[in-house]
């Protein structure tokens, strides 16, 4: 079948020319910034200057709040879908609700951030004394977390139900409680299927775009707090990219994208590697 | 297991217990919140004019969102139309040569174009179709969001592919019908059920996609039909209006938000009932 053969290498071939073409499009910055395009800190298109320290900074911190802020919740769920209540009406009553909240548009999370958490964050601001911009690192990573606990939390369910029975029973025989069971032995066992969850979480949280465009505020400086607005690789893309016209300022956004498609491929990998050695299939 | 005493280790079980079952339900309280913000300010903005008319300009009343309908729909047709049979091709392959080098690259080539985010998807569109166009477009729009269905299609149709029985294949083969009929005519019809619930998750997932439309489709405030030209699309429309300094703009958004999500949960919705209707089972 000749055709399968050629399908297959479309497939090879898209991906390739996706390299490709980030990084022609990246050429111009990369020759003319080279490393200082990595940790320069000065974004300034109006006189060249071409620092992506800000959005790199702006990525790290926002997606691993929201992880951190995730990690709890997604757990919790994974433990009470996964070990607590496997079957019944609330069991998949809890289900619906984790694949709603999947999939729900992430221009929504931002409009719906923009308009009710925005505010909650400003009056937060307001008694802790900081200037109240509502918008900002703290606000992108509370969307982001509510974003990618369906991620985390979905993987995580299926490899707590990977637990042996075996292996409960036996600690329950000896006299352990849920807890102790939990905690010493369905955790450890499934602790590298859970972290397959995180990574691919994480994955989903650097690459967001819409969602944290519309509430990081759009500053291109280092954020001096979790509650000051900055900029990610990705939402300053989606802010300039459009209106970019010279060719180094196109040619720097480019090789943001390409800077993202390495890190968020490398996380990704490491996820489904993780996943493939503990052998439990995927379906996110 | 430990000194503790029993009383203690019961209640640390208790603690547990309610500790997770209160992060669980903690999660529903954004989801509810969205859900009721949506519903109750969407509800009031449409009807049958705000589904049937064009955005209006600032300060005129009513206005609607036809052209952002019309847009989505021809976007989706277009991606379909680009993934759907690439994707298909994609799968039986995959299913077909489950061992082998090139197969073990496509698959990882699938597995990271699934993890490539999508406004870099919306960059590769950009420099592949607006620049050699020289304009915005909805084709280099229906481009970008069929890049972004492929993985999902190709993925269904392996995992569906892989649940149809060899018995199946060699009777057809052992009739002498070829072996290309044997996949149009045999394999496919039996896996049609699978591999549409997957055409529509991908459709539901791309429904909602804004980022990579921001510099392929743009948008537009017309009814566009014409794929050379920029079109509007529901979550582009959202976001314009949404970051818009007008009230008026904002209803809009809240209307087009109610929508949106309505289709896509529906898509969903239709993805699961027909999973379990169309069960490959033997």
């Amino acid at each position: 079948m000749r055709v399968l053969y050629i399908a297959a290498f479309c497939m090879l071939g898209l991906l390739i020319g996706i390299l490709i073409t980030l990084l022609v499009g990246s050429g111009p910055a990369l020759e003319k910034l080279g490393l200082g395009f990595l940790y320069g800190d000065t974004w300034d298109p109006v006189s060249d200057e071409f620092g992506s320290l800000p959005f790199l900074i702006g990525t790290l911190v926002t997606s691993f709040l929201a992880l951190g802020i995730s990690i709890p919740f997604s757990l919790a769920i994974s433990i009470f879908l996964g070990e607590y209540f496997r079957e019944g009406p609330l069991s998949s009553f809890f289900r619906s609700a984790v694949d709603l909240l999947a999939g729900i548009p992430s221009v929504i999370y931002g409009f719906w951030g923009l308009f009710v958490l925005v505010p909650v964050v400003r009056t937060i601001q307001i008694k802790l004394g900081v200037p109240p911009f509502g918008v900002g690192v703290f606000t992108s990573s509370v969307v982001l977390a509510v974003m990618i606990i369906p991620y985390s939390a979905a993987l995580g369910r299926e490899v707590l139900e990977l637990v042996p029975a075996d292996l409960k029973e036996a600690a329950f025989s000896m006299g352990a409680t849920r807890f102790e069971v939990v905690r010493k032995v369905v955790l450890p066992y499934a602790r590298s299927g859970i972290l397959a969850g995180v990574l691919l979480a994480l994955g989903r949280a650097l690459g967001e775009t819409m969602a944290v465009t519309m509430v990081i505020g759009n500053s291109n400086f280092i954020p001096g707090g979790i509650f000051s607005p900055a900029n990610t690789m990705a939402s300053v893309i989606a802010n300039e990219f459009a209106e970019a016209t010279e060719t180094l300022y196109v040619s720097s956004l480019v090789e943001i994208g390409l800077l993202l498609f390495v890190v968020t491929t490398v996380v990704n990998i490491a996820g489904r590697q993780i996943i493939k050695k503990t052998s439990i299939e995927v379906r996110v | 297991m430990n000194d503790a005493g029993v009383g203690f280790r019961i209640l640390k079980e208790k603690l547990f217990l309610v500790g997770v079952l209160a992060l669980s339900f903690a999660v529903l309280v954004p989801l509810l919140l969205i859900l009721i913000y949506i519903v109750r300010n969407g509800i009031a903005a449409v009807n049958w004019g705000f589904l049937t008319s064009l955005p209006a300009p600032v300060g005129e009343e009513g206005g609607g969102i036809s052209n952002a309908l019309v847009g989505t729909g021809i976007l989706i047709v277009l991606a379909c139309a680009l993934s759907v049979p690439l994707g298909i091709a994609t799968g039986i392959f995959l299913s077909e040569y489950r061992k082998g080098r090139l197969s073990y690259f496509v698959r990882l080539s699938t597995e990271v174009l699934q993890g490539i985010p999508s406004i870099v998807i919306g960059i590769i569109a950009y420099s592949w179709v607006v620049i050699r166009m020289g304009g915005f477009s909805a084709l280099s729009g229906g481009v970008a969001l069929g890049i972004m269905m492929l993985p999902v299609v190709i993925r269904s149709t392996e995992e569906t592919l892989k649940l149809i029985p060899d018995s199946l294949r060699e009777a057809s083969l052992a009739l002498g019908v070829p072996y290309y009929k044997t996949i149009l005519r045999i394999i496919l019809p039996a896996a049609m059920g699978g591999i549409m619930t997957g055409i529509l998750l991908s459709v539901a997932r791309i429904a909602g996609e804004t980022a990579p439309l921001l510099f392929t489709a743009f948008g537009s405030p017309f009814m566009e039909l014409n794929i050379f030209k920029p079109m509007n699309s529901l979550p582009l429309l959202i976001f314009n209006y949404a970051t818009s300094p007008y009230p008026d703009w904002h209803g809009l958004a809240w209307g087009a938000s109610f929508v949106l999500v309505v289709f896509v949960l529906a898509m969903n919705f239709i993805a699961k009932v027909a999973t379990a209707r169309w069960k490959v089972k033997f």
